[in-house]
């Protein structure tokens, strides 16, 4: 089974919603619209040929500097039966920050997703919980996009005096 | 049941009639955690309780969010491994090889085959002290106090040869980018000939304390079992899983730092409880120090890093005498030397699963994004399934056999 | 009887057949540092090594922490171990209040003492900021013999600390700092 008989299939099945395949390192990656990302990881997860049944992984990105394309949520998929992975990216746009959980079909995406929006402010329409899980539930913003600082703001011993700045 | 019977009514003819006493059922809420003695570390359980049998469990964790992935978006590459270090501290080496492979791949840097040996030999040294940590806990937790106190024995004398090959017990920073920093030195071989002479009958001495013990058999056959089925649409990867029955081992499915070249098994369990998880530890322990036995039997010669002067910091001899060097060695330091654009996901198989690294670079000198996928995280979400129905020991016991750990849970 | 144990020797005073005097402090100086109960509030990798610390290898219950007790109605010393974040904070106050007089604090690690290499905004910069501590333990993570000597010290001040000092008002003005009545 080959990135290019998996990238066939899907574009055959899915035409225009799915593009953009590349093969950075090897790993067949494409981006997917988001309203068929659901259909897409069930197919992948149903079809005998291919047996993508193990969601590794979920998590965002922020692009500040792609206008209508801000934040890419990555799926990481895995057939266990043919030693296959494959990544799957969805992008979104900061004013219309929704795409559909895919915690009706794997258990696993339920904490991923809570952490994608704990970090991104990514809402995952029909999640059955998503609140914070990782920050302070009276945190108000959304600490790893890239306007926000990495440092805690109340230390007095990094002040810009202390450098002669 | 906790009843609480309220005056029985007599019938007309005077007698107790049972079916007219009323009983109010009542539930208690207790909080297991943050800080409990029974927790590998901090985390929440919080847990509706009718008597001793839990009705449901609602979890809360990130007491120890660190902030691991933002604080990677400003560090160089070669710098993230202390970070990587901290998430499963018990067996830190395989945390910090992990990310030097995924960097190798994203640099395309080649280890040579001698560096690739003493890396298998050091992360399977850190499976074993990993998985003695869990036993011993798990022991503990069942009332046993003498297991631990033998399996910590062993851990220092792994923590001697940790020291011999980077300095540090715990957070151990080992490798470099192409490499490893230094040699495996005759001190070092011959304290892991003596580990390897000394291990296994302690092993042994641990493993006919509990196997057959039969207290511990009650309190850990049939507790906590998962399906495979279920198992798998959580994302349990590692001991648990293969507890479960499914034999997924990233060291066999996608080989690293040639794994490929050793012969070794995968213990897999039946029914997926905390019996068979420690069973299964257990025998990955054995089948560690086999491979630990065959990479010091086969270990080749050569040299110990890769010859990438961009990236390896070149010896101090040469520093100090030769330009190129000198300027390599500055380039290094002071972070003139880029990155190639690129996203990459390499996952190795640690202590607890399936660790896997998503790196995007943006050509710059730190990664622009970077994504741990964290075993504890993913199947800790299991841990209401598995302890829902059981009593409050049982679950105890569960937790224990999991293997959470803290600041991989939260990172 | 010879023997190579070492056993504790009497603080000065006035013996006699049968009975022996001498000052309340030394004595309850004595008894206290030698059994110093700790409540390991372990957190993180800090934690791991004092379990090394508490195994049989650099044994800390020779200097009679043989009991660390999880309750903190009955310890003495409270160790804290490991990155204390922003989320956790309350309860490491709620524990350090419910612990009785006297009581010490030892923070352990880079991380307790000074929130370490995490400067985040998650992660708070040291647990000085909301409790008091009486000794701090470098390191990341210090080894067992850190731990030990950051223990001995915890004795000697233990040993040498006056009866009065809980009830005095630079006590009470320190735990004001901190908002602790």
């Amino acid at each position: 089974m080959t990135n290019q008989e998996v990238a066939e299939e899907l574009v055959k099945k899915f035409e225009n919603d799915v593009f953009d395949f590349e093969e950075p390192y090897g790993l067949l990656t494409l981006s997917v619209s988001r309203e068929q990302i659901i259909p897409v990881l069930e197919y992948l997860k149903n079809s005998p040929a291919f047996q993508i049944d193990f969601l590794t992984d979920i998590t965002g990105v922020h692009y500040p500097d792609y206008l209508d394309r801000e934040f890419c949520v990555v799926y990481h998929a895995h057939s266990f039966v043919h030693n296959f992975r494959v990544r799957l990216k969805v992008f979104l746009s900061l004013n219309d920050i929704h795409v559909p959980t895919a915690s009706g079909i794997y258990m696993s995406a339920n904490w991923m997703e809570r952490e994608t929006y704990d970090f991104f402010g990514i809402i995952f329409d029909g999640h059955p919980n998503l609140q914070r899980i990782l920050n302070m539930d009276e945190m108000d913003y959304h600490p790893m996009r890239k306007e926000y600082p990495l440092e805690d703001g109340t230390r007095n011993d990094k002040i810009d005096a202390l450098f002669g700045r | 049941m906790s009843e609480t019977a309220i005056a029985p009514a007599s019938s007309a003819n005077g007698s107790l009639v049972k079916d007219q006493v009323q009983y109010v059922n009542e539930l208690t809420t207790l909080n297991l955690g943050p800080t409990h003695p029974a927790t590998h570390g901090i985390f929440q359980n919080i847990l509706t309780m009718d008597g001793e049998k839990i009705i449901a469990a609602e979890q809360t964790v990130g007491y120890i969010h660190r902030a691991f992935e933002k604080i990677a978006e400003r560090r160089p590459l070669y710098q993230i491994t202390t970070l990587t270090d901290r998430m499963n501290y018990c067996s830190s080496p395989i945390n910090n090889f992990g990310w030097m492979m995924t960097v190798e791949k994203l640099l395309g840097v080649e280890v040579p085959k001698r560096a690739q040996y003493i890396r298998v030999i050091m992360m399977e040294l850190a499976r074993i002290a990993d998985h003695l940590v869990c036993n011993g806990i798990l022991g503990v937790d069942t009332g046993a106090f003498t297991g631990f106190l033998y399996l910590f024995e062993e851990r220092e004398h792994i923590y001697e040869i940790y020291e011999e090959m980077c300095g540090a017990r715990l957070t151990t920073n080992m490798g470099r980018i192409g490499g490893m920093e230094r040699d495996l030195s005759k001190e070092a071989q011959r304290k892991l000939e003596a580990f390897l002479k000394r291990f296994p009958p302690v092993m042994r001495e641990f493993e006919k304390l509990f196997n057959r013990n039969r207290i511990f058999m009650d309190r850990t056959v049939g507790v906590g079992g998962i399906a495979a089925e279920r198992a798998l649409n959580y994302g349990f990867t590692g001991p648990n899983l293969r507890a479960a029955g499914v034999d997924y081992d990233v060291r066999v499915m996608n080989p690293y730092s040639s794994y490929q070249d050793f012969e070794f098994d995968i213990p897999i369990g039946k029914d997926g409880d905390t019996y068979d998880r420690f069973i299964v530890r257990n025998e990955e322990i054995w089948q560690s120090v086999r491979i630990i036995e065959q990479a010091l039997k086969n270990l080749p010669e050569g040299a110990y890093y890769a010859d990438a002067p961009e990236y390896y910091l070149p010896p101090k001899v040469d520093v100090y005498t030769k330009m190129e060097a000198l300027i390599y060695h500055f380039k290094i330091v002071m972070g003139e030397i880029d990155a190639p654009v690129g996203e990459i996901y390499h996952a190795v198989e640690g202590g607890n699963g399936e660790l896997g690294f998503y790196l995007i670079s943006d050509g710059g000198r730190a990664p622009y994004r970077v994504h741990f996928r964290r075993p504890c995280f993913i199947y800790y979400q299991a841990f209401p399934e598995m302890s829902v129905g059981t009593t409050i020991s049982d679950a105890i016991v569960t937790l224990s056999s999991m293997n959470v750990i803290a600041g991989e849970l939260d990172a | 009887m010879e023997t190579s144990i070492k056993t504790v020797e009497a603080p000065d005073g006035y013996e006699g057949s049968g009975f022996f005097a001498t000052s309340f402090d030394k004595v309850i100086g004595l008894a206290r540092s030698h059994s110093l109960w700790p409540l390991p509030f372990a957190t993180s990798c800090c934690g791991i090594e004092f379990m090394a610390a508490m195994g049989s290898h650099y044994d800390f219950a020779r200097f009679g922490s043989e009991r660390p007790s999880f309750s903190p109605r009955q310890a003495d010393l409270l160790m804290v171990m490991g990155t204390i974040a922003k989320k956790m904070a309350p309860i490491v106050k709620q524990v350090y209040l419910q612990m009785a007089e006297p009581r010490w604090v030892i923070a352990m690690g880079a991380c307790a003492s000074s929130g370490g290499i995490f400067d985040t905004y998650s992660v708070l910069q040291g647990i000085d900021r909301i409790i008091p501590v009486d000794v701090y333990i470098p390191g990341c993570p210090p080894r067992p013999e850190q731990v030990i000597d950051g223990l001995i010290q915890i004795r000697e001040m233990a040993a040498s600390e006056s009866l009065r000092r809980r009830n005095s008002p630079e006590y009470e003005a320190l735990l004001a700092s901190y908002k602790i009545q």
